[in-house]
């Protein structure tokens, strides 16, 4: 049996600064839900609620039925990995493992058996007597999760595990945690900024930004209909263009690009991610290419459409003053065709009309289209 | 080959003058220890004695009382005891202080501190009068014991902000962890933290003894049996009275140093290690 983890309108506060708040949301049992947002969004802070680490000045946590906030830490049946890993650097491998059944006073035999059961499910035998330093970045850090396993919690926490490895190291642990997470079957709360790591983790996504909760949803719901302008753009990389622009009488302008929308008049920000933006003989929009980036397997064209108004607002704290922003949309193509475009060129763009996201300009919420 | 050999000879040159004035000083000390006569009186600028005689470290080593007592061996067992249980007892509050300051916020946590620091500002004579009245009313005036408390208080401000930088840079996330797992308070402490600064432990302790083992003022204050005595303290009466005997006073001093210096030669890598640990995060 697992449990599902219900957060209640749960909020953190530190004095006057308000690190969290009105966070609703939960999860299914068994499920993997990853907490993803740009750095002081507030996601460690709310993993470390559940853990807790930190006690919450609003709301309610339950696990399944029971409440739990008003737990201690090691009565909530809640394990976390830390991102440090926070291996104790005088025990050995199997000391380290077997510490949380040390703590609970199990006799020695049984301890002993339980840390062979959980070394020999993460390969860690032959390092049992080893000490913390004497292993590689990857090897620490199954013994992290190793020892929060040995407790059998009901609700595993990973804050940033992967932060600290090498990006080879990172793609196949981010697998091997997942399919290991697949076979516990206990619920998961999995904090990342990396989007890509949300996106390839998660059975479901919360993002959240300074503190607020922009979206809950499948990785592919996030990335089909971003509920807002910072979602939009936070998840997918390259990010999506976003375009501010009227709409009159059905037409969207924005500089020398117009194309039919239908969406009410008004201000909005026209949303394109790179895939929806092809390059066309005869296309409705001109540009000129400013940069061509071949990635292997598809290649992307950042062109500058003249007089385009590209939205800025609710970037990333610091980006935000960037003032005005070149005009550029970028469009993929496939791989080896990138080559074939010089910086400076001029070609025409079409806009794949029915994928196209629109978002109401002063409150960057989506705005639903009623047909395409 | 020939710079090589030139920058050689060139450095040692100068390692064997700067050594030569450090060590001028007491290779006078050691002088005085071996001259017979004992006496002050210069015969040119070496530090070479005119004739070679162990009579000064006879007189400091096999004093007696009038009962005949050895009072050597038995002030160095004062001095050993005396700031070993001072250096304990010191060592012991200053721990479980020091954790207590890293680790949780709490009313007046910065106070206590700054005032730790500032108490430190003072020599120590200032507090001898209230602390004789207090040792008096204790009943303690005059003993081991009465003594090994004033060493071990004196001791636990520096001590604690010593230990205190020793338990900062380690990661909070250990504790937690730790804390996740169910331990208590005291086997965080006990169990994970503890260990790990021992080093600091350890050149703490070293200080504190250091200090107790040199302390002379407290100790002529507070002692007035000589079978009581810290060495420092007879070390200051062989010159004292009207006949200062400097052969002695010499000999002695070396050989008070002996046990400090003995320490220092073993654990002089801990040393530098437990003082540079603190600079370098991680």
């Amino acid at each position: 049996m697992t449990l599902s983890l219900r957060f209640e309108r749960v909020g953190k506060r530190y004095g006057e600064t308000v690190v969290l708040s009105d966070i609703s949301f939960r999860t299914e049992p068994g499920e993997l839900v990853v907490l993803v947002g740009p750095s002081g969004c507030g996601k460690s802070t709310l993993m470390r609620l559940v853990a807790g680490l930190e006690t919450l000045t609003e709301g309610a946590l339950y696990a399944g039925d029971q409440r739990i906030d008003d737990l201690p830490p090691h009565e909530r049946g809640v394990g976390m990995v830390f991102q440090s890993y926070a291996l104790y650097p005088h025990l050995t491998v199997r000391e380290n493992l077997g510490f949380p059944l040390e703590v609970k006073k199990v006799p020695l035999a049984e301890r002993a058996k339980e840390v062979e059961r959980v070394a020999e499910l993460l390969s860690l035998g032959p390092l049992l007597d080893r000490l913390p330093r004497q292993l590689s970045g990857g090897q620490r850090q199954r013994v992290a999760i190793g020892r929060c396993l040995v407790r059998k919690p009901e609700i595993y926490c990973f804050d940033e595990p992967l932060s600290n490895l090498d990006a080879a190291l990172r793609t196949q642990i981010r697998v091997e945690l997942k399919s290991l997470q697949r076979r516990l079957g206990k619920t998961t709360l999995y904090v990342t900024h990396d989007q890509v790591e949300a996106m390839t983790m998660a059975d479901r996504i919360v993002v959240l930004h300074k503190g607020v909760v922009q979206q809950v949803g499948r990785p592919e719901e996030l990335y089909d209909r971003p509920a807002n302008t910072f979602v939009a753009r936070f998840i997918g990389t390259p990010s999506m263009s976003l375009v501010r622009g009227k709409v009159e009488g059905g037409v969207f302008e924005s500089g020398t690009m117009r194309l039919p929308l239908d969406v009410p008049d008004g201000e909005v920000v026209l949303g394109m991610r790179p895939e929806d933006v092809l390059v066309r003989e005869g296309g409705p929009i001109t540009g000129v290419v400013r940069t061509v980036e071949p990635v292997g397997e598809v290649g992307y064209l950042h062109v500058e459409v003249s007089g385009l108004r590209i939205d800025v607002e609710g970037l990333a704290p610091g980006s935000a003053s960037e003032t005005p922003r070149a005009p550029l949309l970028t469009a993929s193509v496939p791989g080896r065709e990138a080559f074939g475009y010089a910086e400076g060129s001029e070609l025409r763009l079409e806009l794949r009309a029915e994928r196209l996201h629109v978002f109401d300009a002063s409150t960057g919420a989506r705005i639903e289209r009623s047909r395409v | 080959m020939k710079p090589r050999a030139l920058e050689f000879v060139v450095v040692h040159l100068v390692l064997l003058v700067a050594s030569a004035a450090v060590l001028y000083p007491v290779l006078w000390v050691l002088r005085l220890a071996l001259s017979p006569s004992g006496r002050l009186a210069a015969s040119g600028p070496l530090p070479i004695p005119d004739e070679l005689s162990l009579s000064s470290f006879e007189r400091f080593v096999f004093a007696e009382d009038f009962h005949g007592r050895p009072l050597f061996f038995m002030q160095l067992g004062n001095s050993l005891l005396v700031s070993g249980a001072a250096t304990l007892v010191g060592v012991m509050c200053a721990l479980s202080a020091a954790y207590g300051f890293s680790r949780f916020a709490f009313p007046l946590r910065e106070v206590g501190l700054r005032s730790m620091l500032i108490s430190q500002m003072f020599p120590a004579v200032v507090t001898a009068v209230p602390l004789l009245v207090l040792l008096d009313v204790l009943g303690l005036f005059g003993t081991t014991a009465g003594l090994v408390l004033i060493y071990a208080t004196s001791s636990v401000p520096f001590s604690i902000w010593m230990l205190k930088g020793y338990f900062d840079v380690l990661p909070r996330d250990l504790d937690e962890s730790a804390r996740l797992d169910g331990a208590s308070h005291w086997m965080v402490f006990r169990r994970i933290l503890l260990p790990l600064v021992r080093p600091g432990i350890g050149i703490t302790a070293l200080f504190s003894f250091m200090n107790a083992y040199n302390e002379f003022v407290m100790a002529s204050i507070f002692l007035d049996d000589v079978t009581l005595y810290t060495l420092p303290v007879t070390l200051q009466q062989s010159v004292g009275g009207h006949d200062p005997d400097w052969g002695m006073f010499a000999a002695g001093s070396l050989l008070l140093s002996i046990p400090v210096v003995a320490i220092f030669f073993f654990v002089q890598k801990q040393m530098v290690q437990g003082l540079t640990a603190g600079a370098v995060k991680g």
